[in-house]
């Protein structure tokens, strides 16, 4: 019998259907639809009230009328009242509407929200399903409020259904994921990992999901999953094709459940304990092993999911990287993947191929397929394929290889799709400066990159080939004169007239001795491109023909005449005008000594990381690149450039000096130049040189490029780093900053925010508090483009506070990529009352150079206040009751901001205390009331704040029931009006 | 994660759009053309991965996708899912469909789309997989049946239904 029988649905449903798809043009479809949207209308709005079944229908319309993509408005009441239903089709399509058309409707959601609380407690196994169903469909943070206690209940209970089991787990998934702070572990979580035990395979299933995301946000707690995970696996992995039943799919038992047991396990580094991880290589050998043997059945599916296995098997074996054999034998296999029939197989195999590249154990290994992926880049006919062929290309260069490869990438580029060329741009370009043996092939490969395609070669890299040429002098001939052939050819593109202008405005003398390409013939060709080029083109050829009249005084007369003509002096555009002019001037009044000086050849360029590498990450995404790349930086980065620390961990993480040629980023020439279409002016007339500050501009590659030793007005509380050598520089945390205080002031009555910002790092927090706990989240961001380095916070508890708070923090990861965002939570238990605030003391390297300083962090008494609502007489008896004089606390002061009604109560009510209104008999008056909650005790807190608007003056006085607490807030308060 | 499954035929005409991210109902339909049209111009017989579309996460995400007959079947995933995986369940929904509508076509998913939901959400919650037991997925939807007809056959008068 099929499952659905087709002959009892909705019938004015299927006829409102066929309606549509009888439609002739799009129009007829609209016109039908807004008749049916004006009845379903009418029929909702109307007198009449409809049964349940009218109800499921409309709503069932407005579903189809949705998914032909038309905005549906309303109905959301109509299925929210179907939601409590007591038919279960009525309230199905209730939840799929809810689930498909809202979100987080808020109006709707506390209505929606209390349907669900009856389902779930309902104890119908469909119902409570569909209750779960929902919830994770939508997801939003007031159903996370709601029920992110109740789902691990009715996940671990002993007497829930299977099938509501497998609901509860991926419901709470989803709200781990959308709101991690009101998913709270505890007596649960260890139960849940022991689900991977359970009887039921589809338990495990969902149960597997939810394990692999809570253990990769809290490994060391969910560390027991890993010998459980290969347990079960290897019971899998061993049993024949007909043990699993249903859950064998075409002869491969589990194959879903396998794959993600082995992305579980790829979250943890391999098991310590010596019986599990023998189990577990065992497990992966029979992978391996079955991966040789004769398929079970010649259906696709079959191998698609024996292969499934094998890939993560493979993927897990990479991860370990410590199984120099598994390794080898991922690698052969993944090698006949890559001449095997199917696409998908190809595709996979080379995907895989480039993390294996990565490893030291395979590298060579994978170097042996390089005929393979060439070929495959030459062959494939799907450019998903291709272009993974072209990763793999990237990923598996070095020395020995890199000129093939790189030959082999420019020949494909002439034809590569338009989608991916910018990107494989980007890459000849690193390879080709990373594996250079002499810059002579490395200056030939850029020319004719931009030759070929001219078009997707990015600023960076034109820049980039100037620095090298600039700070190499072995090349610089050759560089002048190839790029004066280069511009020999009729046509060519406007970043080779850049390259060229520039590079012949420096070293045109190098070629002029060859009457071939003496001084005015190299200036005539210049000039012969100068009127197809663009502003900023132009721009930086009149400096380029500055510099000439300095190298080749005998050009002085015919450039002066081309500055001087009015197509340059009064150029409509400000920019080249300015220029002409004052090049003009300049090479009229300058004594050639002063011109010499001026135009002086430009300084080799700081060596900093590459800002080609940079952008080429920015476009894959961070980490897409990064940890292989930076490994490959450090494995071939230091014979290159000679900087040495080969294979020292730390080249890393410091920018210099191994990775290194690859790096200027800061005080590129053009670079400092680069912000507006024509500032090359700044570099050429520096004085300073290319050292000099760079401007800030708005190009992210470009920005905040000051090494620390420039940030004069730093708020950094130690000494700048060029003044005292790192070494010097104590590790001891620093004094809190002077500001601090100040700073912890501005969060007394407020709890997310910025708390701290200087040029290096921005610390945002967001905290909230519930009785006497607290949670904080503070965001560090690195605010450069490099990164930090063992990067470390610590928080302290001074003094006696130690024991009024409890403070517990993990600690972050140590390295901040620049322009990436760290986050730390800490977990603040309030003791007992007190008065001071923790500290937080972050250290980090920046560029080498120590970076240590100490903020307050801004937990506070007031912040474990629950409000209390209380009328005008019960405050005043107790105001009374608070009479001892050392309760009270009170002080006068003047105002210090503007005496705003509304500031003042959004304060108040920041403070965490309910503001009372008409309680006090003058209305001008603030009343406030709270209970504070730590675990000693409760401080019951009175407030009163009498404003006197023509003084300018405060009287604020506090009655607790404790009076160091009076006297703290009373401090505390004093300062925030 | 599965990010969203989309069902859209030949010509692009959605048939089931499921998103587990949100997205604003425009954006939702420009995925859901933008998809189309990344995944209709590539010939039968290449492999069945691509990069996602700009609009729903560009390289971070991958279309998987199946196409049957007048159907594309595309599910949209994050990198913490095995390709193949995936694939093999799109073959396990499509052959629950057909076992549930007995030989599946474009039409009982045109006038079924409610069904087509419940199916779907026995298997895939909050873009997680739930189940891949066919059978078992086949049990739920056939108790869901029977209590659907036992409330179809009280409740339903016959009058003209409109």
């Amino acid at each position: 019998m099929p499952a659905v029988s087709k002959g009892d649905g909705m019938r004015g449903l299927a006829v409102f259907i066929s309606d549509i798809r009888n439609c002739k043009s799009k129009e007829a479809e609209i016109k039908r639809i807004n008749k049916e949207l004006a009845n379903i209308r009418s029929k909702f709005k109307g007198d009449k009230a409809l049964d349940g079944y009218s109800k499921k229908k409309y709503v069932c319309k407005l579903l189809f009328i949705f998914l032909l993509g038309h905005d549906i408005d309303f109905g959301h009441m109509e299925a929210v009242n179907l939601l409590s239903s007591n038919k279960y089709t009525e309230k199905q399509i209730g939840y799929l509407f809810i689930s498909v058309l809202v979100n987080s409707n808020s109006e709707l959601i506390r209505l929606i929200n209390n349907a669900i609380k009856n389902d779930l407690s309902s104890r119908n196994p469909t119902f409570m399903c569909l209750a779960l169903h929902c919830i994770a469909n939508v997801g939003s943070r007031e159903m996370a409020e709601a029920f992110a206690g109740e789902i691990p209940r009715i996940l671990v209970a002993g007497d829930t259904m299977d099938s509501v089991k497998q609901s509860a787990a991926l419901c709470l998934l989803r709200l781990y994921k959308t709101s991690p702070d009101l998913v709270l572990m505890g007596e649960w979580t260890s139960r849940v990992v022991h689900l991977l035990n359970d009887q039921h395979m589809g338990v495990v299933t969902a149960a597997i999901s939810l394990i692999t995301c809570l253990s990769q946000k809290n490994p060391d707690e969910f560390k027991t999953c890993v010998s459980l995970a290969v347990s079960r696996l290897s019971r899998i992995v061993s049993s024949a094709s007909t043990d699993l039943q249903d859950y064998t799919y075409y002869f491969v038992p589990a194959p879903w459940l396998s794959c993600k047991l082995l992305r579980l396990l790829q979250c943890y580094p391999p098991p310590e304990d010596g019986a599990v991880k023998g189990r577990l290589v065992e497990c992966l050998e029979t992978i391996l092993n079955k991966a040789q043997e004769p398929p079970k059945s010649k259906k696709v599916q079959h191998s698609n999911a024996k292969n499934a296995i094998l890939f993560e098997a493979i993927a897990l074996i990479i991860h370990y990287d410590s199984e120099p054999n598994l390794l080898v034998r991922a690698c052969n296999q993944l090698g006949q993947f890559l001449q095997h029939r199917e696409t998908n197989l190809r595709y996979l195999a080379l995907e895989s191929m480039c993390t294996l590249a990565s490893s030291e154990f395979s590298h060579e290994a994978v170097k042996t397929h390089i005929e393979t992926v060439i070929n495959a880049l030459k062959t494939e006919r799907d450019v998903s394929v291709r272009q993974r062929a072209a990763d793999l290309l990237y990923a598996m260069c070095d020395r020995s290889n890199a000129k093939q490869i790189v030959a082999e990438m420019l020949s494909y580029l002439e034809t590569a799709d338009y989608s991916i060329r910018e990107e494989m741009v980007l890459k000849v370009a690193i390879l080709a400066e990373k594996y250079a043996v002499d810059y002579s092939w490395y200056v030939d490969t850029i020319l004719n990159l931009i030759r070929i395609a001219g078009d997707y070669v990015s600023e960076e890299v034109w820049y980039r080939v100037i620095q090298i040429v600039i700070n190499r002098d072995d090349v610089q001939g050759y560089a002048a004169k190839t790029v004066f052939e280069a511009l020999q050819a009729p046509a060519c593109h406007e970043n080779m007239v850049k390259v060229g202008g520039y590079i012949l405005g420096e070293f045109g003398n190098l070629i002029a001795g060859d009457p071939r390409s003496s001084p005015l013939v190299q200036f005539n060709l210049l000039h012969s491109k100068f009127h197809l080029c663009s502003v900023p083109t132009r721009a930086l050829l009149l400096s380029a023909y500055i510099k000439f009249i300095n190298l080749f005084p005998e050009t002085k007369s015919t450039i002066q005449e081309v500055l001087r003509s009015d197509s340059q002096i009064r150029n409509s555009d400000v920019e080249l005008q300015q220029r002409a002019v004052e090049y003009l001037k300049l090479s009229s009044i300058a004594s050639t000594d002063v011109l010499a000086t001026v135009l002086e050849e430009m300084p080799p360029f700081p060596e900093r990381e590459s800002s080609i590498l940079a952008k080429l990450k920015k476009k894959k995404g961070p980490g897409a690149v990064s940890v292989s790349e930076l490994e490959e930086g450090k494995r071939e980065g230091g014979e290159l450039n000679g900087g040495g620390d080969r294979g020292d961990s730390s080249a890393i993480s410091t920018p210099s000096p191994s990775a290194d040629l690859l790096g200027l980023r800061s005080a590129a020439p053009v670079g400092s130049a680069a912000p507006s279409a024509g500032s090359l002016l700044v570099d050429v007339f520096s004085e300073s040189g290319p050292a000099a500050p760079a401007a800030v501009n708005d190009d992210g590659f470009l920005r905040d490029l000051e090494p620390p030793t420039e940030s004069s007005d730093s708020l950094l509380a130690d000494p700048p780093p060029a003044a005292a050598p790192a070494a010097v520089v104590s590790e001891d945390p620093a004094p809190p900053l002077p500001e601090s205080d100040e700073l912890l002031n501005k969060f007394v009555c407020k709890n997310n925010g910025v708390l701290f910002e200087n040029q290096l790092l921005q610390i945002g927090i967001k905290s909230e508090y519930r009785q006497n706990l607290g949670r904080m989240y503070l965001f560090y961001g690195n605010k450069t483009s490099v990164q930090f380095v063992s990067f470390s916070t610590t928080v302290t508890c001074p003094g006696e506070l130690h024991v009024q708070l409890n403070v517990q923090t993990k600690p972050v990861e140590p390295l901040v990529e620049g322009g990436a965002q760290v986050q730390q939570v800490i977990n603040i238990e309030c003791l007992s009352d007190f008065s001071d605030a923790p500290l937080l003391n972050i250290k980090f390297r920046y560029g080498g150079a120590l970076q240590n300083l100490t903020l307050k962090l801004p937990v506070t008494i007031n912040k474990f206040f629950q409000p209390t609502e209380m009328a005008s007489h019960d405050f005043f008896q107790r105001w009374k009751q608070l009479s001892q004089p050392q309760q009270e606390s009170q002080k006068i002061f003047k105002a210090s901001h503007a005496m705003d009604t509304e500031v003042i109560k959004a304060k108040l009510l920041g403070l965490g205390t309910a503001l009372l209104e008409k309680v006090d008999p003058n209305p001008e008056n603030y009343v406030c009331a709270g209970v504070i909650q730590t675990k000693a005790q409760q401080v019951g807190c009175l407030l009163r704040l009498e404003p006197n608007a023509q003084a300018q003056m405060y009287r604020l006085t506090l009655r607790c029931s404790k009076d160091t607490v009076s006297k703290r807030l009373c401090d505390l308060l004093a300062e925030q009006f | 994660m599965i990010k969203a499954i989309l069902i859209f035929n030949n010509h692009g005409k959605p048939r089931l759009s499921k998103f587990y991210e949100h997205y604003s109902e425009d954006t939702e339909q420009q995925i859901i053309r933008e998809t189309f049209h990344l995944v209709s111009k590539r010939d039968e017989n290449v492999c069945n991965f691509l990069e996602g579309g700009l609009l729903i996460g560009g390289s971070d995400n991958k279309l998987i996708y199946r196409h049957y007959a007048t159907l594309y079947f595309v599910f949209c995933v994050d990198s913490s899912e095995s390709e193949l995986g995936i694939l093999d369940l799109i073959q396990v929904f499509v052959e629950t469909l057909d076992k549930c509508f007995e030989n599946v076509c474009e039409l009982d998913l045109i006038f079924h789309v409610d069904k087509v939901h419940n199916i779907l959400a026995e298997m895939v919650m909050g873009g997680m997989v739930l189940e891949t037991n066919m059978n078992e997925i086949i049990t739920q939807i056939d108790a869901q049946n029977k209590m659907e007809k036992s409330e179809t056959f009280i409740f339903q008068s016959p009058r003209q239904d409109r």
